[in-house]
């Protein structure tokens, strides 16, 4: 069967090149004795006037995927208090792109179309303006420096972690191929740690040194919990290779990295389920969720279970080649109330009292 | 007079040797010989490259659905059709690793450097044939082993055309990182040597051996982009190789320049007090240059052929050579872009910032200059003007979305999702692409003395640039919703089951697109043995490669080699009959040369 299509599509493929060379051929009015393989006059007339068609693609599919994909929950309802100076940036920038791609785009067809070649006609010679280029050097300068200078500010103040905040810290631990948190407690201060302490017969996973008077009430965890309106500083250690800690709605992202602790911060704003009732995000639930059953009736048919309906949760993505489980490499986040945070902590384990002796 | 006496020693060299099938086809270090068997070479590996892109394409928008084809091809890395996670990586590596070096550096610089630099600035021959050749036979050696690497039973490398390790470093971490790393790493290496020799011996030639009159004002700017190509080249390569010297003493002694405190299956491993970041960084500093070793020649290419075909002088042809110089110098220091988040200094990360939008400017100056030199003219729009347009117009859609990725900020959160493929696909895959098809369009005539179907030409452009937008437009959309790049399925994430109907149209694209290269390659071969001959000028071109005769001759020229009298753009100049004036022709009586 499958060979069939195939060789029906490849039959296919080939009587439409056969097509579209006739209907080039057939533009050769007359002149076939002049079958030099160089453009003439008709030639540039057609392939100028696809050019125009050209032009009308580029903008359609542009319109098409704005349209159709523009609203992104990524574009806007971030999560996080330094969200909105990234989105408002990268709006700012997407504008600029999109007026500067169209205009030049434009130019550039319209250009193609208008001065296609015609015998007899000369071209002029025109080698150079000093001016014209200044200007067009100096626009994109004064541009840049906008958005640079905009940027610049943006991502320092998006790095610098505020001490002052007091803010709680959090370790996020990568291994090939999952994700693990550690808390520091009380006292917030992680217990020192690295992967020689590691003893997978003591359920010690982290390699916690067992000795330190601040690893004692730390909390390990497989699900990340944080309480809203409150600055995290997360420090991220890898035991393998290279992860990357992607946290899109919080617009949060850093390498895992061997032999050394990197680190993020950030102060989520929204609780999960204040998310989970933002219009758009309940839009792309129902989406997501008509996909699924749509899905799922085929599956059905198949004698498989159907999917679980999907529910908005925030999540952590790893984001950099860490082998075959790379694409399924997540963690749920769970923003909350303070209150339901503590009471959430409570129920965890202390290292001291995870630990198998 | 001595030119003269020069072409006769040339001559009667070629009556003595005897050329054999072996000197003249395989071992030939003839410079027109080797640019063919670049191009060949580069074809091949290119119809590779792009089976692999659509085979990942396949699993993308069908994952998990048995695929015959799939099955062909794979065997058992298909069990029933259905690709394996890890052959999927192993794909994106050597996709992305055929793709760049392969195709867009050997295959497009070795092609066009070979065949251009001496027929353009009058020159015999390179200025050595013997490393000439030796570097095209480690170019083959290494595309051998780069696919063969197929053939290992653990697979080949798997971990990313950037290998980062400790991935790459550590056979436990993947299947690819045993055998297959290894022969990534040696493939590369004996590319790097090839490379190099290639390089040295394109500067040398432009600085040596140019013809009486051509001065590097006057040099055409295909040669400029070749010339500064090769320099960049020269710089960074070496760390590049450097990097894998390195990794492989992690990899084979033990040695922990990459590695520290790694615990994996079970056990702690030795590796103590070495970064992978210092690996990103010796890689990025080779691996951003080599973005525009991979442009830079396509934007020569497309400069020469844009103002012949315009018959319009480049506009701004000082400008044009100034900002490929600023290209080339910025290139080397930004390298830091693709770094933002790896772990380096917050600092660190806004002086990359500041150092990528610069490179932005000589970019923009560009892509206004081609657009000023279309308008006014008199366009032919033969196939290679197609393409040429084609490039300008992705390389724009792509270099503008590197606002967003060179912002530090804003790359925080599109760092390595599809934003990134669909960015580096236009600005470098596409738009380099098109520069080699415009060149093979342009230049055909001169490689092979015949002509190529233009009706097939037309049919293969429009629809590769319908499908390349419809392919990687859309790309940008599915990166902005925060799909990551190099996953398997996003089958795992019912976060993005919305994404998959997007998924599908972009792999309809694809393998429409894909299937019509067929179009190009059908004219490529029948036009080498069936096409109509070739005039010796058919473009009415400039350039000397013009004035050597059709039929090649060891030497290029039969008698002296022509005396250049003015600069490679004399389009439709005021006061002459024709609309071009070949650079051999001396000036009028009270004509300027024009200098600016
Ligand atoms: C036929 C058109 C092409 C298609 C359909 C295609 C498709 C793809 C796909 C599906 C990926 C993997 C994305 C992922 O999972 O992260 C990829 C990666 C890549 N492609 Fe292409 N590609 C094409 C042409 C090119 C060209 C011309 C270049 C030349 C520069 C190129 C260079 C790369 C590179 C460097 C990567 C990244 C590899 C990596 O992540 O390690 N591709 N391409
Ligand atoms: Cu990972
Ligand atoms: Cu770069």
């Amino acid at each position: 069967m499958t060979a069939l299509i195939s060789i029906l599509v490849l039959i296919f493929i080939f009587v439409a090149i056969w097509q579209m060379v006739k209907i080039f051929d057939l533009t050769q009015t007359g002149k076939s004795t002049e079958n030099n393989q160089i453009a003439n006059d008709n030639d540039n007339k057609v392939n100028g006037y696809l050019m125009i068609g050209f032009l009308i693609f580029i903008y359609a599919i542009t319109i098409v995927c704005i349209a159709k994909y523009g609203d992104l929950p990524l574009l806007s309802n971030s999560a996080s208090e330094h969200g909105p100076s990234v989105d408002r940036l990268m709006i700012i920038s997407l504008l600029v792109i999109f007026f500067v791609q169209t205009v030049t785009q434009f130019l550039l067809h319209y250009f193609a179309f208008k001065y296609r070649g015609q015998k007899g006609r000369k071209a002029l010679f025109f080698a150079d303006n000093n001016k014209l280029e200044a200007i067009w050097t100096i626009i994109p300068v004064i541009v840049l420096a906008g958005l640079i200078i905009q940027g610049l500010f943006t991502w320092t103040s998006i790095m610098n972690v505020d001490e002052e905040a007091d803010p709680m810290v959090v370790e996020l631990y990568a291994q090939q191929f999952n994700w693990k948190a550690r808390y520091a407690g009380a006292d917030n201060a992680l217990g020192k740690a690295n992967v020689r302490l590691i003893d997978l017969d003591k359920a010690n996973i982290l390699g916690v040194d067992e000795s330190d008077p601040n690893a004692q009430d730390d909390v390990i965890v497989t699900e990340l919990h944080l309480p809203v309106g409150k600055p995290v500083l997360f420090k991220m250690r890898s035991q393998d290779v290279l992860h990357s800690a992607y946290m899109p709605h919080f617009r949060a992202q850093m390498n895992c990295v061997p032999g050394m602790i990197t680190q993020f911060s950030f102060t989520p704003t929204k609780t999960t389920a204040e998310m989970r009732e933002v219009p758009e995000i309940k839009d792309k639930v129902a989406n997501i969720n008509k996909i699924r059953t749509e899905n799922s009736k085929e599956l059905i048919a198949n004698g498989e279970e159907a999917l679980e309906p999907y529910e908005f949760d925030y999540l952590l993505l790893c984001n950099k080649i860490c082998g075959t489980s790379h694409y399924n490499m997540q963690m749920k986040i769970i923003v909350e109330t303070q209150e339901e945070f503590d009471a959430w902590m409570k129920e965890q384990k202390q290292f001291k009292n995870s630990l198998n002796l | 007079m001595s030119a003269h006496v020069e072409a006769h020693a040339h001559d009667d060299h070629g009556h003595h040797h005897k050329e054999t099938f072996i000197t003249k086809y395989i071992f030939s270090q003839d410079h027109k010989m080797i640019a063919k068997q670049y191009l060949i070479t580069g074809l091949i590996m290119g119809i590779i490259g792009v089976v692999m892109s659509l085979m990942m394409r396949m699993q993308i928008a069908w994952p998990g659905e048995p695929n015959a084809f799939l099955q062909t091809f794979l065997g058992k890395w298909a069990p029933d059709g259905v690709m394996s996670a890890d052959i999927y990586l192993a794909l994106v590596t050597i996709h992305g690793t055929i793709m760049v070096f392969f195709v867009l550096t050997a295959g497009l610089s070795g092609t066009f450097s070979n065949l251009l630099i001496p027929l353009q600035i009058g020159a015999r021959d390179m200025a050595s044939g013997f490393l000439n050749m030796v570097s095209y036979w480690l170019f083959f050696v290494s595309c051998v082993i780069m696919v063969a690497s197929f053939f290992v039973e653990a697979g080949p490398a798997a971990a990313g055309w950037t290998i980062y390790p400790p991935l790459s470093a550590l056979p436990m971490a993947q299947g690819g990182s045993g055998l297959g790393m290894t022969l990534w790493l040696t493939s590369m290496a004996i590319f790097i040597a090839s490379s190099a020799l290639g390089s040295l011996n394109y500067v040398v030639t432009v600085l040596n051996l140019r013809t009486k009159g051509m001065s590097m004002t006057r040099l055409p700017l295909t040669i400029w982009t070749f010339f500064v190509t090769a320099i960049i080249g020269i710089v960074s390569f070496p760390v590049l190789l450097s990097a894998a010297l390195l990794l492989i003493m992690d990899r084979s002694f033990g040695t922990s320049f990459f590695l520290s405190d790694i615990f994996i299956q079970g056990e702690v491993l030795h590796y103590q007090g070495g970064s992978p970041v210092l690996f990103e960084h010796l890689f990025w500093f080779l691996g951003h240059p080599e973005v525009y070793i991979v442009l830079l020649p396509a934007l020569g290419i497309t400069s020469e052929i844009i103002a012949t075909n315009s018959r319009k002088p480049i506009f701004g042809y000082r400008a044009m050579i100034a900002s490929v110089l600023a290209i080339a110098f910025l290139s080397t220091i930004v390298w830091g872009h693709h770094m933002f988040v790896s772990g380096m200094n917050p600092f660190l990360g806004s002086v990359f910032t500041f150092t990528t939008l610069l490179i932005a400017i000589p970019s923009a100056v560009k892509a206004f200059n081609y657009i000023t030199t279309l308008w006014k003219g008199n366009l032919q729009l033969n196939p290679a003007m197609l393409f040429s347009i084609g490039l300008v117009s992705t390389f724009i859609t792509g270099g503008l979305t590197g606002i967003i990725l060179g912002d530090s900020a804003l790359d925080i959160n599109v760092h390595d999702t599809y934003f990134v493929v669909a960015h580096f696909h236009l600005v470098m895959g596409i738009s380099a692409l098109y520069g080699f098809f415009a060149g093979v369009y342009h230049w055909f005539p001169k490689m092979f003395g015949r002509m190529m179907n233009k009706n097939l030409g037309y049919v293969h452009f429009w629809i590769t640039a319908v499908c390349a937008y419809g392919v990687f437009f859309p790309m940008h959309f599915i990166g902005m919703a925060g799909l990551p790049r190099r996953y398997y399925t996003n089958s795992a994430f019912p976060l993005f089951d919305d994404l998959s109907n997007v998924n599908v149209v972009i792999t309809v694209f694809a393998l429409v697109g894909g299937a019509f290269q067929i179009v190009f390659f059908y004219n490529f071969f029948s036009s080498i043995f069936y096409g109509k001959k070739a005039e010796q000028n058919p473009w009415k071109s400039n350039t000397l490669e013009w004035t050597t005769p059709v039929e090649h001759i060891h030497g290029n020229w039969p008698g002296a080699i022509p005396t250049v009298h003015r600069w490679a753009y004399d389009y439709s100049k005021p006061g002459h009959d024709d609309d071009f004036v070949p650079q051999d022709v001396p000036l009028k009586e009270g004509e300027e040369e024009l200098q600016h």
